[in-house]
């Protein structure tokens, strides 16, 4: 058998890929995380909430109207994102001239009663979400096999990514966005709606983070609390790749689930607190996070 | 000349502090003004609040036939009117080229690219460069020239040759002759009172947040210990 690092190969590219797919979850959450915090100035402790509402729409779907997976892949963001945007204009917006901490507070609240409602309905116990036909089965690659939507999970996110990336560096619309977080009052007197595009960008926010849900179903159970599970990983993502940067919260999404996944070859015990050891020794030597502009 | 803006007892307020004290001016269009006074008279202030951008205010400002008191910020460009703040306000995570298309075109009648182009050279040189990356002529000539492209009646400068060097300052005072030529309105804050009486149709001379006196560039002469008197110069 092929050794690497005295670990079997297979071991080894096991857990490199079981740490891409986590990480295409860090990545795409955290992503949402920082547009919203970039623009917002808001932490959104929502957007676990808003994750679990992704996957629990497509199930929706799926049980009360028969809509598939492909179709849910775009229903689901569409409908959570509108869900976002409502909120934002309702009640969040109202926020942003207090304290940043009342939007902080104001999120974890509505986290905590998105998912206590879901508790109520549908009971902690997750339920199953079938891998759609078309990526059921798998593919032996040599020297692995490797499920065929597990594959799919990390090609598919690291699209949504990289078209993320684009829409806010390469497009007019982007390009508001980002002036508009350096001065969002000389970017209204140009003439821009801020107001609506604070709105657009918590709904594509929310959005992101119900993709990722509906992704993660077949992968996770569909649970209420499957965003609370995760949420605090990608916080700790969102610290070591510093906030506000777009880019940066994308790669130290995959570096850090390659990083637990590898933790888990060659030391699992330690694979559940890497991320937060990692965290903790970014925040003492560079306390801006590894892509963070200013301290 | 028929008023292109009109002000009247304009109040407004910084939080609890005061600053202006029923500002009254009027500025026909084609004109250019300059407010003249002392640092901390509410000169930046008066630009601002006829902006929108200071929100705690009363009175009346009447702009083209609209009542501004109304029309809330990102609406205000709309209405025809462009500002170029102080700090110059230039993007750093923009390009070059990507701070000059940011305002919206709210009206025909702007310049194109091309027109821009050719008016600031540098600027094509340098389309793609960050934002902050120039220096802080060229800076202000971008912060000048993306408001050129919006079509917008009248432009609301706040110091534009604020810490800029005598060669630059000449080129900002052509370019605005150039587009007081085409008939733009313009209405600025200016400590240079040479560059100032270069390019002013008229003044207003502020105080204590308050106009407390307004006259034709040609009075200029005649006006020099009043003007020696309110400025502290």
């Amino acid at each position: 058998m092929t050794m690497i690092f005295g670990i079997p190969i297979q071991a080894f590219l096991g857990q490199l890929l079981i740490g891409l797919i986590n990480g295409s979850f860090y990545a795409l959450l955290s992503l949402g995380l920082a547009v919203i915090f970039g623009l917002l100035r808001v932490i959104n402790f929502a957007h676990g909430a808003q994750y679990m509402l992704g996957a629990f729409v497509a199930l929706l779907l799926l049980q009360y109207l028969g809509v598939n997976y492909w179709l849910a892949l775009f229903l689901a963001p569409l409908i959570v994102g509108l869900f976002g945007a409502l909120v934002e204009r309702a009640l969040l917006s109202r926020l942003y001239k207090l304290d940043p901490l009342y939007g902080l507070l104001f999120t974890f609240g509505l986290a905590l009663t998105i998912e206590g409602t879901f508790r109520y309905l549908y009971g902690a116990s997750g339920q199953p979400y079938s891998v759609p036909p078309l990526l059921a089965g798998g593919t032996n690659l040599g020297f692995m096999f490797l499920p065929n939507y597990r594959g799919w999970v990390v090609v598919v996110s690291l699209v949504a990514c990289i078209g993320t990336w684009l829409l806010i560096e390469k497009t007019k619309l982007g390009s508001y966005l980002r002036a508009a977080t350096e001065n969002p009052v000389l970017v209204q007197a140009f003439g821009i709606n801020v107001p609506m595009l604070l709105t657009l960008t918590y709904g594509l926010g929310a959005g992101l983070a119900a993709f990722a849900g509906v992704l993660a179903a077949p992968v996770y159970q569909v649970s209420p609390l499957m965003g609370t599970n995760l949420i605090i990983v990608v916080f700790a993502v969102v610290v070591v790749g510093g906030m506000g940067s777009i880019m940066g919260a994308i790669l130290t999404g995959y570096m850090l689930g390659v990083a637990e996944g590898l933790t888990k070859v060659f030391y699992p015990e330690a694979s559940n607190i890497v991320i937060f050891v990692i965290m903790a020794i970014v925040l003492l030597l560079r306390p801006a996070g590894l892509f963070g502009r200013d301290a | 000349m028929t008023p292109l803006l009109q002000v009247s007892g304009l109040n407004a307020w910084y939080g609890e502090s005061h600053v202006l004290h029923g500002v009254d001016m009027t500025i026909g269009e084609g004109e250019t003004i300059t407010i003249l006074g002392r640092n901390g008279v509410g000169k930046t202030t008066t630009l601002r609040t006829i902006v929108g951008i200071v929100r705690a205010r009363r009175g009346r400002i009447d702009f083209a036939g609209t009542d501004m008191m109304q029309v809330p910020l990102h609406r205000t460009a709309h209405k025809g009117i462009g500002f170029v703040p102080e700090e110059r306000g230039i993007f750093s995570t923009l390009t070059v080229e990507e701070n000059l298309m940011l305002p919206p075109v709210v009206t025909g009648g702007g310049m194109n690219l091309e027109e821009i182009y050719e008016l600031f050279p540098n600027l094509l040189e340098r389309r793609t460069s960050q934002g902050t990356k120039l220096s802080g002529g060229e800076q202000q000539m971008l912060a000048i020239a993306r408001i050129l492209r919006t079509g917008v009646k009248m432009l609301i400068l706040d110091e534009p040759t604020e810490g800029l060097a005598p060669v630059i300052v000449q080129r900002i005072g052509d370019v605005l002759g150039k587009l007081k030529a085409r008939g733009m309105t313009i209405l600025l804050v200016e400590q240079n009172f040479r560059f100032a009486s270069r390019i002013a149709d008229r003044f207003y001379l502020m105080d204590h947040g308050r106009m407390v006196g307004d006259f034709p560039v040609s009075e200029l002469p005649v006006r020099m210990d009043e003007l020696h008197k309110v400025l502290g110069v």
